[in-house]
């Protein structure tokens, strides 16, 4: 009791304007300099830093990212095998069947996927990733997989990523066996956040296969949506629980609401606050790639883009999403060329 | 009016009848907008949802009655 008592002092003196100074600072010390990560009490006082500190902070996140990460921005392209009809109820998602999305289901079949892979490899992208609007993969998908993984790698030459829903263990090494170089299962968002926006599965299942995904030694690739409604204390939560699953890749979406989805009518995010994710991410994650996945054209537009990729962005999906338009690539990558970002090469990708 | 079609009566976004004014109608004003990020999902002659097919780099869309449209063939605004 006595001892509570006296370790009030030091935070009762200090008033929520000192603490967003110290925070910029603590950052410096600790990710900048020692290479530590956040807690998550400190990514909770990165975002709600005020809008006057957004460009130091910015400054520290790409600092971070600088040094332990390097100039070079990963380009992938990513592609829907299988799309619309998932009997999953993810509540952002216009590829849930439980909806009355105007999103139709409809499978691609290997030439095209080939070819996608070609024109994606000659924007310089060393990733291609498949995605299919599945709970899990079942036999039929696999054999696809297998098919489409031979097809693609026979021809171009370009790492192929999946992200094909929950797996048991055998799926997750049958992927890696085909040679699946990384998969991507998102959290989506934070545990406490999470059964607002899936009710037909949980966190703990997705944590589950991406444990799964990184003991057989394929990439993890593992990220999530902001502005879905979330509390900051949830965003934070999001962010600190991928820097304890550490892995080699987080893909940051930003709410774009579909029409007929259960979050289709809620607001875009804030610039700003997307901005402000993107630093606490890289400093939650100093060491990981971080993907400016969907929303950022709606959420951050061309100005927001680059503000992001110079706070700690240094991986980019080129082209167009699985179910909505990006931007043209040619102009993603006249940006990194401005911004004297180079392309990370395939051979250093492994 | 200055959709792929001075024909449509659907719009693409919405599949909810065009007026007068077409997609610059302003009921329609949000889905015009979204349309840059987004491809066609209803028949603008028929309002059938067609088969939407997306790679990175381009698009195509299906009615099985109307045909195909594709991104090099697409003006919707
Ligand atoms: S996010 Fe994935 S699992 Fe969830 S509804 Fe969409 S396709 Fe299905
Ligand atoms: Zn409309
Ligand atoms: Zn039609």
């Amino acid at each position: 009791m006595t001892e509570q008592v006296a370790t009030q002092p030091t935070t009762a003196t200090t008033s929520p304007t000192d603490a967003a100074a110290d925070i910029l600072a603590v950052a410096r010390e600790q990710v900048l300099e020692r290479g530590e990560r956040l807690t998550y009490d400190q990514i909770l006082a990165v975002l709600q830093t005020s809008d006057e500190q957004l460009e130091e902070l910015l400054a520290i996140a790409h600092e971070v990212r600088m040094r332990y990460m390097g100039p070079d921005v990963e380009v992938e392209g990513i592609i829907s095998l299988k799309t619309g009809g998932c009997p999953e109820d993810c509540h952002f998602c216009a590829q849930s069947g439980q909806f009355t999305s105007p999103v139709r289901s409809v499978w691609l079949n290997i030439p095209e996927l080939v070819r996608a892979a070609k024109l994606t490899r000659d924007t310089g992208a060393s990733e291609f990733c498949i995605v299919a609007a599945v709970r899990g993969p079942d036999a039929k998908l696999m054999e696809q997989m297998r098919a489409a993984v031979a097809a693609i790698k026979g021809s171009v030459d370009i790492n192929v990523a999946a992200s094909l829903g929950m797996l048991d263990a055998e799926q997750a090494q049958d992927l890696a066996d085909m040679g699946i170089h990384r998969y991507n299962h998102n959290l989506e968002a934070g545990r406490t956040y999470f059964p607002n926006v899936v009710t037909t599965h949980t966190w703990d299942e997705r944590w589950e296969t991406c444990q799964l995904v990184k003991a057989t030694g394929m990439e993890l690739c593992c990220g999530g949506l902001v502005g879905m409604g979330e509390t900051i204390e949830q965003r934070a939560e999001l962010a600190d629980q991928l820097g304890e699953l550490e892995p080699h890749e987080v893909p940051l979406n930003f709410l774009n609401p579909r029409p007929g989805t259960p979050f289709g009518d809620l607001p875009v995010m804030p610039a700003n606050d997307a901005l402000r994710c993107i630093a606490a991410f890289r400093l939650a994650l100093p060491r990981t790639i971080l993907r400016y996945a969907g929303g950022r054209e709606l959420t951050l537009g061309d100005l927001g883009t680059r503000d992001g990729l110079m706070g700690g962005i240094n991986a980019v999906i080129v082209g167009n999403y699985l179910t909505t338009l990006g931007r043209d690539p040619q102009e993603d990558l006249a940006l990194l060329d401005e911004l004297k970002m180079p392309i990370k090469a395939l051979s250093d990708t492994f | 009016m200055t959709l792929i079609s001075p024909d449509a009566v659907f719009c693409p976004r919405c599949g909810q009848p065009l007026g007068p004014a077409g997609i610059a109608g302003g009921e329609h004003a949000v889905c015009r907008r979204a349309l840059d990020l987004e491809p066609p999902r209803y028949c603008v002659y028929c309002r059938r949802r067609m088969i939407v097919q997306i790679t990175p780099s381009d698009w195509t869309a299906r009615c099985i009655e109307h045909g195909e449209t594709t991104e090099s063939t697409w003006a919707p605004a």
